[in-house]
């Protein structure tokens, strides 16, 4: 602990590099399927405020806003999903940053307009300014044993009928349904299992920054979820989870450079992406590293056993 | 066992399908042959699910499947392998049999999350079969091996493995010896007719190569066009003067 405070990851940072762990496997799951969906951050934004209004003015505790925010985004995927994910690749990147877009200004706006619709005034989202004042009640422990309960779901869904179908349909989706496996249930289950994740972590973070407003869930944020699953690496759960850990906790020990942090920081991400284009966890990409390194050929992968 | 009654495909203004009408009956092992750009891939499309007929029925065990999805099609019993080979290239050989008995599988998430006695069972019925499969297509040495880095020939077996794994009564295959020598072409018409009267499979074989169709077939159909120009027994249709002007053209004089 004092060994980790020294090199500037203090608790709450620690906080937030589990948080962002879980935003990290909530992509990696469509990510995973085949489907490049950027939805997570409007989905994270969808918990929050759910999570937030169930405690702060419904005053209840955490675990009912945990569970009514994770709801109402698993609900929510259902009627985005199904028109969404016909899309593919980069079209549906497009459609889904359009969903994020959509439910930042309905949050911004929703007073307004749920006011004009009662005739009352409503304050629920509070516009602009967001929310303030929330307690810190989410605690390290919550999040631990939220990323274990999550990693076991992983583990176990990779050795599951219905994560070998997840798989399939990433690889070839018109083999995949001649093999028998519904190919629209099964993206869109992944779709509302992502959600559910990204909303949770959504609550958890509300009631750890004691603010939120409709901007912090806009693209960027939607990038940010996209970059630790990314550079973490696809090819394991473990991949975005490190990604997670990584890309918010290098900022923090770089703390030292000063005003060059930034440059120092993106040069590292820099060198992730060039030399190891399938993300930090992943055997092949090391090894092949290596090899390049030390002035080696490449190809010798060809028969490369796995599992 | 499959039935196809007028059967339309229009692709745009392309008729890529016309009025088929064709018969494949219970534990026979019907061909399919025609000039490149016939329509027969089209059709194996139809059959499946991938593609769906603008107009016309298909018939499968009298239950018409020709509006419905492709994982239903593969569950009521019909399997396929691909022209170009589309095993699913990043898993092993051994994972590629077990999502094809995703349909005969039925432990959800929540089963495999708290190890229920089904999805231990199921588990296990999965990798038995799997293992089966990989005994008989002679692939147990490349089982742990990602498919994608197979050889060639492997490949092709796994393909038909994978297709047998779904538990299929009627089989399609899409030119099965595309990439063959002689010697392993035989070795596969042996292998289909061994399906066909130790499994009893139903057989529709896609095929440029006339010495396998001999070898197998039971009736040939001819596509040309989208249109069937001649049905038959493979000596008949060897003859059929408007086969051989499909394949060969017009005489001039």
């Amino acid at each position: 602990m004092e060994f980790l405070r020294s090199i500037g990851i203090t608790e709450i940072v620690m906080q937030f590099m589990l948080i962002n762990a879980i935003l990290g496997l909530s992509m990696y799951l469509v990510l995973y399927t085949g489907m490049f969906s950027l939805a997570n951050a409007g989905f994270m934004s969808i918990g929050a405020y759910t999570g937030v209004i169930l405690t702060q003015n419904f005053n209840q505790p955490l675990w009912v806003g945990l569970i009514g925010g994770m709801v109402v985004a698993g609900v929510l995927a259902v009627p985005i999903g199904l028109p969404v994910l016909r899309l593919k690749d980069i079209y549906l990147a497009i459609a889904t940053i359009g969903f994020g877009e959509v439910v930042r200004i309905l949050i911004l706006n929703f007073d307004t307009l749920a006011g004009s619709i009662t005739g009352e005034s409503v304050r629920l989202t509070r516009g602009a300014l967001g929310i303030t004042g929330i307690p810190k009640i989410t605690e390290t422990w919550h999040l631990l044993a939220f990323l274990v309960v999550t990693g076991f779901i992983m583990i176990r869904l990779h050795r599951s009928r219905f994560g070998r179908a997840m798989a399939a349909v990433r690889q070839d989706e018109p083999a995949a349904a001649n093999m028998g496996i519904n190919v629209v249930y099964t993206k869109n289950m992944v779709f509302i299992m992502s959600a559910v994740l990204a909303a949770a972590a959504g609550v958890l973070k509300a009631h750890l920054t004691r603010t939120i407003s409709p901007g912090d869930y806009g693209f960027d944020q939607a990038v940010s979820i996209l970059a630790f699953a990314v550079l973490g690496g696809t090819s394991t759960w473990v991949g975005p989870l490190v990604g997670g850990f990584v890309l918010t906790a290098l900022p923090e020990i770089l703390r030292d450079f000063k005003q060059y942090r930034g440059i120092v920081n993106g040069s590292i991400l820099l060198l992730v992406i060039v030399y190891l284009p399938g993300g930090m966890v992943n055997p092949a990409g090391w090894s092949q590293m290596w090899a390049r390194l030390r002035g080696k050929k490449q190809g010798d992968t060809l028969t490369t056993e796995v599992s | 066992m499959l039935e196809l009654r007028n059967v339309s495909r229009l692709f745009g203004g392309l008729q890529a399908l016309n009025q088929v009408n064709m018969l494949v009956p219970t534990g026979k092992v019907v061909g399919l042959i025609g000039p490149n750009g016939a329509g027969k891939t089209t059709l194996i499309n139809n059959i499946s699910g991938l593609d769906h007929p603008t107009s016309g029925e298909i018939l499968f065990n009298g239950t018409p499947i020709h509006t419905r999805a492709p994982h239903h099609i593969a569950q009521l019993g019909i399997a396929r392998t691909y022209q170009n080979i589309r095993l699913f290239g990043e898993m092993t050989a051994l994972e590629n049999l077990l999502i094809s008995q995703h349909g005969r599988g039925s432990a959800s998430i929540l089963d495999a999350l708290v190890f229920t006695p089904r999805y231990l069972r199921e588990e296990r019925r999965l990798r038995d079969t799997a293992s089966g499969l990989l005994e008989r297509f002679n692939l147990t040495p490349v089982a742990k091996l990602r498919a994608g880095n197979l050889p060639y020939g492997d490949q092709r077996r796994l393909e038909m493995a994978r297709a047998l794994g779904t538990q299929p009564k009627l089989l399609l295959l899409d030119e099965p010896t595309a990439g063959m020598n002689p010697v392993e072409t035989e070795a596969l018409g042996e292998q289909i007719l061994r399906l066909v009267r130790e499994d009893g499979l139903t057989v529709l074989v896609i095929e440029h190569d006339m010495s396998l169709i001999h070898q197998v077939c039971d009736e040939i159909y001819v596509l040309n066009f989208g249109q069937i120009i001649a049905q038959g027994t493979p000596d008949e249709i060897k003859h059929n003067p408007q086969v051989i002007e499909a394949y060969l053209g017009q005489d001039e004089d």
